[in-house]
């Protein structure tokens, strides 16, 4: 007879981390039992979580705990060995990258990723791609469409810029800009694409104190002004505390705990893993 | 069509790709570039033999070292001087840099050595008398079992090299992983220089075999079968020493197949090959798989 | 900055299209005043079909970042098609010029099948792979040319890959592709002016394409894939519409070459052609439009330059000479930094001067 194959029963977890303000809405993301193997290795396992749709939410962890790996997985950068990522109720299953940010989902990277060799302008206008609606056929023969798509374009992109005070910067070529001014760069691009979730890697890597602070700022200024919600990886305790609504704690690849930063703070396996040593962050 | 006379020829002309492809194989697993001028290192290596076998007189052995060790100066001066300085760049600069040498090389012969197609010497037919040897009724000329020997001893002495030696050991190290091992203490620049130096001297092998089989040398004799020892190389699985022998074996029985079929389009089906491996698998048939980190 | 920016993009591109219209212009009056030499007039055509291949590589090589070794298959096909259609179209369509432009128009649409045919498959490969397929593609199509056997008669075109014979032409038919001799008995209906039109054709096609939509999804592209990706640009439409384009651009350039021509061999199109393209663009610069319109047309006048110095043998050599220390000017790390200081020294010191004065 065959070994029965070991199943171990995790409850679904209560959606703790749609707030009040969402409840009676259908949460914007839900991974169900999402995980992938890389090899033999399993990286993510049972990775259940939801996101209200003006929730600023916070995924954190140990290095090494996987939580990039859950960003690749939700914008399928990786596809999932197993489990359901629902956007809006639909499923993800058979999208790849491209349609998944079709569908409403951006994001920023932990090792930057703007396009060097181009101004920042142009780089805004990339993320802009599908927002603009004249064709290859109208740019090659520059026909009345190509000028007003430009023109909206442009427009846009230093509406966009201007969240950060970037409008200056616009004919600088990204290769060229600050490690800060990189960073707030690739938001404003992946908010060019019209998200309803922004995933941000370490928005604060790098940034001093009062960078930072300016950052929290303009997170939840974005949410407020485009209604989205927004996922952020992060180190800087003080961020993550400071604005995350929702907080997810991921260690070895697995959530550990879930719920508001003041139950993160307090939870003991959280502050085991996570913290080491006991220290309050 | 003589289906076992046609194996012999594809046994024999693979086993000359399989030669080259080994220095294909081996660059590309550790420095991770492909070295478009290694098939203008073998009609160096073919010429330094013909110079000093037809025309100095030396005995062949003398001639065969001698081109093995130009070959493998050669090969370390242009890893040193054009390849060294980009080792962090992007792949599309290296690959111009090395058709620029390929380039190099094929022009710097035709003056030196002029277009005039040499007649190289058949040393390697008269080992085992004028008609070969027989075999299943049919002869098989020297060179040919001396091809297949030397593909055969070459794979047995670079598996035990790269598998036992503490140098084969660092360059597996370096294709895994070039800072890793830096910080394991192993000199990369070293280890780069001797894959190439081990590559090139091969590649001088597989010019006297090569030009052995089809005695006409040119300064372009090099590129084509450099080009198809590639497709050998990723055809094995790029980076694999018994992927090389087998690509080689698989692509040089192909092309003599084909060739009973249309001279002409002989090639064709060769790069179709390359083609359809390239769609179908590729990382070869003995490759690995590699995640792009992001 | 941004009314700056955009504006020093439109001085470049009116810089780009004014050079080459003085050339023309130029050329136009010396020929019709002082007389031009006749290696030099020979060159012209060649001259115009080898910038727009210039332009036709740089798209893929600069602008979508993908090395292709097997342009000249695209040039080759446009050129044997073109022909055929010259050829079929003798009596339809007496009228030169308009044959010619029918030539080049089925030349630029064959080469973009074929296009299409190879880009398909070979844009799902990356890097040095997909650099080493375009060349066994480049070589497939040579190879194929070199056994195709076409002729014409009344009851229209004749294929064959089996030799003229097997053409069975009637009375009065006659080969035009014959196998590896090539294209025969072509009558010449190339001019400059149309191979100069044909170039502002080609570089308006680029420089639209680059400051579109469409362009700037490609640049993403090739600086960064991954990202591209995630703010929903996909890969291989983008990726295939910069290939695509640039054979239809290399199918009418091999087409107006050919026309120049009695017999062209498809031998001419082989992996050195390819090459030769490739030291355009890298000699003008990976991605610089203007630079590969210079290069091209000064290296391919260069040759007869040298030939009247008999330096000519030393030509393929300095090729690769300059071909490699280019690509280790632009890309060490190390010398880029010292050029970069020189230069910063230098404007440095510039603007000390004027802060001064």
């Amino acid at each position: 007879m065959p070994e029965r194959q070991k199943t171990k029963l995790v409850p679904v977890p209560s959606p703790n981390l749609i707030p009040e303000r969402d409840v009676d809405k259908s949460p914007i993301l839900e991974a169900q039992h999402l995980g992938i193997d890389f090899g033999g290795l399993t990286a993510v396992n049972e990775f259940n979580m939801a996101i209200g749709r003006t929730e600023i939410a916070g995924l954190i962890g140990p290095n090494g705990a996987g939580k990039t790996t859950v960003f690749n997985l939700l914008t399928k950068v990786y596809q999932p060995t197993r489990g359901t990522v629902l956007l809006d109720g639909k499923d993800t299953h058979n999208m790849n990258t491209v349609q998944v940010n079709k569908a409403g989902i951006a994001r920023t990277f932990q090792n930057i990723r703007l396009f060097d060799k181009l101004s920042v302008e142009d780089n805004v206008k990339i993320g802009l791609h599908n927002q603009m609606k004249y064709g290859t056929f109208s740019g090659l023969f520059r026909l009345p469409a190509y000028w007003r798509g430009e023109k909206a374009a442009h427009e846009r992109a230093m509406e966009l810029l201007s969240i950060f005070d970037m409008q200056d910067l616009a004919g600088v070529k990204a290769g060229a800009l600050p490690y800060g001014a990189q960073r707030r760069l690739e938001i404003v691009r992946a908010l060019g694409t019209n998200p309803s979730l922004l995933l941000l890697d370490e928005p604060a890597a790098g940034m001093n104190p009062s960078e930072t602070a300016e950052l929290m700022d303009n997170i939840v200024k974005i949410r407020d002004t485009f209604q989205i919600a927004i996922l952020l990886i992060e180190h800087d305790m003080s961020l993550v505390m400071g604005i995350c609504e929702g907080i997810c704690v991921l260690n070895f690849g697995e959530i550990i705990a879930k719920g508001t930063p003041e139950e993160i703070q307090n939870n003991p396996e959280v502050i085991r893993a996570y913290l080491g040593s006991g220290k309050e962050a | 069509m003589d289906i076992l006379q046609n194996l012999i020829n594809g046994i024999s002309l693979g086993s000359v790709y399989a030669i080259i492809a080994l220095g294909y194989t081996m660059v590309y697993g550790i420095a991770k570039m492909l070295n478009f001028a290694h098939g203008d290192v073998i009609m160096v290596g073919a010429y330094i033999c013909f110079y000093a076998v037809s025309k100095y007189q030396l005995p062949p052995l003398v001639g065969i070292l001698l081109a093995m060790a130009v070959c493998t100066v050669l090969g370390v001066v242009i890893e040193r001087l054009a390849y060294k300085p980009l080792r962090q760049s992007a792949s599309l600069a290296v690959l111009i840099t090395a058709i620029g040498v390929s380039y190099f090389l094929q022009n710097a012969a035709l003056l030196l050595w002029q277009s005039d197609p040499k007649n190289f010497p058949t040393f390697l037919n008269g080992i085992f008398g004028d008609k070969g040897i027989t075999f299943l009724g049919r002869s098989i000329t020297g060179t040919t079992v001396v091809t297949v020997l030397a593909c055969v001893i070459i794979m047995v002495a670079l598996t035990a090299f790269t598998g036992m030696t503490k140098m084969g050991k660092a360059m597996r190290a370096c294709s895994e992983d070039k800072a890793a091992a830096q910080l394991m203490g192993i000199d990369v620049n070293r280890t780069i220089s001797m894959t190439f130096a081990i590559g090139s001297a091969l590649a001088a092998i597989a010019g006297v075999l090569l030009c052995s089989a089809y005695p006409q040398l040119t300064p372009t004799t090099g590129s084509l079968p450099g080009i198809k020892a590639f497709t050998a190389a990723v055809f094995g699985g790029i980076g694999s020493i018994p992927g090389a022998l087998l690509g080689g074996l698989l692509l040089g029985v192909i092309e003599i197949f084909a060739m009973t079929f249309s001279t002409e389009l002989s090639n064709a089906v060769v790069f179709a090959v390359l083609i359809i491996v390239l769609l179908v698998k590729p990382t070869g048939l003995l490759g690995k798989q590699i995640r792009e980190k992001v | 900055m941004k009314e700056k920016s955009s504006h020093k993009r439109l001085t470049s591109n009116l810089i780009t299209y004014g050079i080459v219209v003085a050339a023309f212009v130029i050329v136009q009056v010396l020929g019709a005043t002082v007389g031009l030499s006749s290696s030099f007039q020979g060159q012209l055509i060649p001259i115009c079909s080898y910038i727009v291949m210039a332009l036709s590589l740089n798209l893929v090589v600069g602008i979508s970042g993908e090395l292709s070794l097997g342009h000249a298959g695209f040039m080759s096909v446009g050129a044997f098609s073109g022909v055929i259609a010259a050829a079929a179209l003798q009596q339809a369509v007496p009228f030169a010029p308009v044959r010619l432009v029918i030539a080049m128009i089925v030349g630029a649409l064959l080469a973009g099948v074929a296009g299409v045919i190879v880009g398909v498959p070979v844009l799902r490969l990356r890097g040095d792979y997909l650099a080493i397929v375009t060349l066994a593609f480049g070589e497939i199509i040579r190879n194929v040319l070199q056994v195709l056997y076409v002729g014409v008669d009344e009851a229209g075109l004749h294929f064959s890959t089996k030799g003229e014979a097997a053409l069975q032409l009637a009375e009065g038919g006659r080969a035009i592709i014959k196998g590896p001799m090539g294209a025969t008995g072509i009558t010449k209906l190339a001019t400059f002016t149309a191979g100069f039109i044909l170039v502002l054709i080609a570089l308006t096609v680029v420089l639209n394409l680059v400051n579109s939509r469409s362009g700037r999804a490609i640049m993403a592209l090739r600086d960064n894939r991954i990202a591209a990706e995630s703010v929903g640009i996909g890969a291989t439409k983008y990726k295939l519409m910069a290939f695509v384009t640039s054979a239809v651009l290399a199918g009418a350039a091999g087409a107006l070459y050919a026309l120049n021509y009695s017999s062209v061999l498809p031998k001419k199109f082989d992996f050195n052609t390819s090459i030769l393209i490739l030291v355009f663009v890298v000699l003008g610069g990976i991605g610089n439009i203007r630079g590969s319109i210079i290069a091209a047309a000064f290296l391919t006048f260069l040759p007869e330059l040298l030939r009247s110095f008999n330096l000519d043998k030393w030509r393929m050599l300095v090729y690769a000479v300059v071909l490699i220390l280019v690509m280790l000017a632009t890309n060490n790390p190390q010398l880029r930094g010292f050029l970069d200081r020189i230069r910063g020294k230098r404007k440095q010191e510039g603007e000390e001067e004027s802060t001064h004065a």
